[in-house]
């Protein structure tokens, strides 16, 4: 593996792979002091957001650093990322300037793909940290590292996907990570804020994708319910009539939490719109996996960077 | 008196004769004609000079990307004898000074008719008409109005258009894109744009406007060309429109034809233009609305970017392809080869008919005794492969890079005078 794009296309020996290496360095640093491997001695990783993500990025930053990396943080700002300095020319500078991963957060859907296209004749890797609307990899992998230590398993489990599913990177990836493993995922959103054509999007074949617009129906089936972020640039742009009403129909609150089956956990990516996208009281019960999901993506992302950096070719 | 036969051509296809040209005019068709000088042709299918509705030349205003000298080689290299640059300039052509000067460039270089194209609204801004009366009376003599790049999306602005324009003998080519169905939009509403996080611009855009432009031009009584179609959907509101008398003409793109939002996978914007790569059952339907005239000609759009402005992220980049020097042969690839238009139906759709749109009298002409000179030699044999830094425009943002394409533009004639041959403009 060169490059971490997206899950969409990551095969799942790989994937699986990058799960059980997350879970070795969480055993392997479990109760030590000093959280430092030597393992990426001597290796650049770059951060490189374009958009503002400090639980991301600081992420990024902590694997690395556990790692023995050196890690940079470029804070390229959202002004440049508009003309004037290119995505490209940054890109090139910074492999010339001895990246060996470049960790990038964009606001452009594609951008991690453009980056990797224009660092192909170098040995540079590309981890993408997010593109616009389009993918957040290292998301989707920790949120299976946590539904992996919740229920063993997803195969077979039935997983919903909550709210703003159009603009969410993390329901994409997750889309194609979780079908991949087997799971049947569910996708609940009014209609306004779910892609054109879901329904029929290719999945992994071992799972399934479907489509609902009444969470309620979905609660006492689910296996793990994952909510996703509303901005609030949404809450104006009339995809739907109010955060009341959103709240009313697709918000975790603690009746509705109580219609889940008890084994059943929820997730959310953060950071979370308390009493709207979920009740606080959820979002502090024992169900809920939302720190565990934090402390899995500085592992997570370990185990990616361990797997573009230290050398070792992709058994699949 | 110049004269020169053209050996051996055969116009539309059809079976080879001698072409004689003085003075600018064909003065005979026949066989074993002779003279001092001779163009050979055997082999060559004579088409009139093509005409595009639809060019960006970009001057004046962004000179690094193409200039009205470098689009005009282009045009000639592609065989083209008149082109309508699109007024969204810097400044833009909403009046008789900036006309004026497309005009002049046009003839002091002299390898194409360049005629400007004047903007509806002042500063494209869809709110005041532009001097529209002022600009069809200038020496640039303007009979097609467009706002191209933006919509005149608000429907009392379109209906005074449409009606003014009728006492000045004119057209408005609507660039139809309702704008509030279309925020932030970076790519065909679909499937592949929703997986690929890209805002969708969905078909019903274009067809609501072109729906509505037809309903207005047929209350108001006046003519109007839709630019660019893109959908199925609009093909059918076209047919619709045509069949009720509404005096509607359209244009479609080769790369409309030809291309699919297939091409978005790799999130190349060399792809990206506006309206954006649809379906493949799109460009089937365009295919077949072509050729059974619903739209009406084919134009390229011909949009030359600067690299900066394509080689970057998806949605920075600006919409947009070269399209003169390749229209022939995706024509060629998309129309003749499967069957679905013979040469005459290429004379028709490149030449004739957006000559008659634009009310141009001297292109689009028969080849016949009499007629003006203006005609194009095509190599209907030829393969050619596609490299965007060997066309003649200063931008190389072709999608048909590294591409084998049939039919080859080998010479091309402006009222007798060789303007491009064998890859080479001359002027
Ligand atoms: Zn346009």
């Amino acid at each position: 593996m060169k490059h971490l794009l997206g899950t969409e296309g990551l095969d799942p020996a790989t994937a699986l792979a990058i799960l059980d290496t997350a879970d070795g360095l969480k055993r392997t640093l479990l109760g030590r002091e000093v959280k430092k491997l030597p393992t990426l001695r001597g290796r650049t990783v770059i951060t490189c957001f374009y958009e503002d993500s400090t639980r991301t990025r600081v992420s990024f930053e902590i694997a690395g650093k556990w790692m023995s990396a050196d890690v940079v943080n470029v804070s390229a700002g959202s002004s440049s990322a508009k003309k004037g300095e290119s995505l490209r020319d940054t890109a090139l500078t910074l492999a010339a300037a001895g990246a060996d991963c470049v960790v990038v957060r964009h606001p452009a859907s594609g951008a991690a793909h453009r980056l990797a296209s224009w660092l192909a004749h170098t040995n540079t890797s590309v981890v993408n940290a997010g593109d616009g609307t389009h993918e957040h990899p290292t998301q989707a992998l920790l949120d299976m590292a946590t539904l992996r230590e919740r229920l063993g398993s997803v195969e077979g489990r039935r997983i919903a996907v909550v709210g703003d599913v159009l603009h969410s990177r993390v329901a994409r990836s997750n889309v194609h990570l979780l079908t991949s493993f087997g799971a049947d995922v569910v996708l609940v959103a009014p209609p306004t804020l779910l892609p054109t054509g879901v329904a029929d999007w290719p999945v992994g074949s071992a799972g399934s994708l479907r489509v609902s617009h009444h969470l309620d129906a979905e609660l006492p089936t689910a296996d793990a319910v994952m909510m996703l972020r509303v901005q609030a640039e949404r809450m104006h742009g009339g995809f739907f009539p109010s955060a009341r009403e959103y709240s009313i129909a697709y918000g975790l609150s603690e009746a509705r939490a109580a219609m889940l089956p008890d084994h059943a956990v929820v997730l959310h990516p953060g950071p979370m719109l308390r009493g709207m996208e979920i009740s606080a009281a959820v979002a502090d019960s024992p169900r809920a996996a939302i720190t565990q999901q934090v402390a899995n993506g500085v592992h997570v992302r370990m185990a990616v960077l361990y797997h573009l950096l230290a050398g070792e070719e992709d058994a699949a | 008196m110049s004269t020169f036969i053209v050996k051996g051509a055969r116009p539309y296809g059809e079976d080879a004769v001698d072409i004689e040209v003085t003075d600018g005019v064909i003065t005979a068709i026949g066989q074993g004609l002779t003279g001092d000088e001779t163009v050979d042709a055997a082999g060559l299918v004579a088409l009139p000079g093509f005409v595009d509705l639809h060019t960006h030349l970009r001057e004046p205003g962004r000179e690094d990307t193409e200039t009205i000298e470098t689009g005009s080689r282009a045009a000639a290299l592609g065989g083209y004898t008149a082109v309508f640059a699109m007024a969204n300039t810097d400044p833009v052509a909403d009046n008789a000074v900036v006309v004026e000067h497309v005009w002049r460039r046009g003839q002091e270089i002299g390898l194409v008719d360049v005629h400007p194209v004047g903007a509806v609204t002042v500063g494209l801004k869809g709110e005041k008409l532009a001097e529209l009366g002022t600009m069809a009376r200038s020496t640039a003599r303007v009979r097609l109005f467009s706002d191209d790049g933006l919509c005149v999306a608000d429907p009392l602005i379109m209906r005074r258009a449409l009606e003014y324009t009728k006492a000045l003998d004119a057209v408005i080519a609507q660039h139809a894109e309702e704008p509030r169905l279309t925020v932030g939009a970076q790519a065909h509403e679909g499937d592949l744009a929703a997986r690929l996080g890209l805002a969708g611009w969905p078909s019903v855009a274009e067809e609501a406007i072109v729906a509505r432009d037809c309903l207005l031009a047929k209350h108001v009584g006046a003519r109007l060309h839709v630019c660019h179609v893109s959908t199925e959907g609009t093909a059918d509101v076209l047919r619709w429109a045509k069949a009720r008398g509404t005096r509607v003409s359209a244009e479609v793109t080769p790369h409309h034809l030809l291309l699919d939002d297939e091409r978005l996978n790799t999130y190349d914007p060399v792809n990206k233009v506006n309206p954006p790569l649809r379906t493949t059952t799109d460009a089937a339907a365009l295919r077949q609305a072509l050729a059974d005239g619903t739209v009406d000609c084919v134009a390229t759009d011909h949009a030359p970017h600067a690299a900066q402005d394509k080689d970057c992220e998806w949605s920075a980049a600006r919409p947009g392809m070269l399209g003169l020097q390749t229209a022939l042969s995706i024509v060629v690839a998309t129309m003749v080869e499967p069957g679905l238009l013979d040469w005459r139906g290429v004379a028709r759709v490149m030449s004739e008919r957006p000559a008659e749109i634009a009310g141009l009298t001297d292109q689009g002409r028969p080849i016949a005794v009499g007629e003006p000179a203006t005609f194009t030699l095509v190599d209907p044999a030829a393969r050619w492969t596609v490299r965007g830094a060997e066309l003649a425009s200063i931008a190389a943002n072709t999608p048909y890079e590294g591409m084998e394409l049939p039919g080859a533009v080998v010479a091309t004639f402006l009222r007798g005078k060789l303007t491009a041959r064998d890859g080479k403009a001359t002027a």
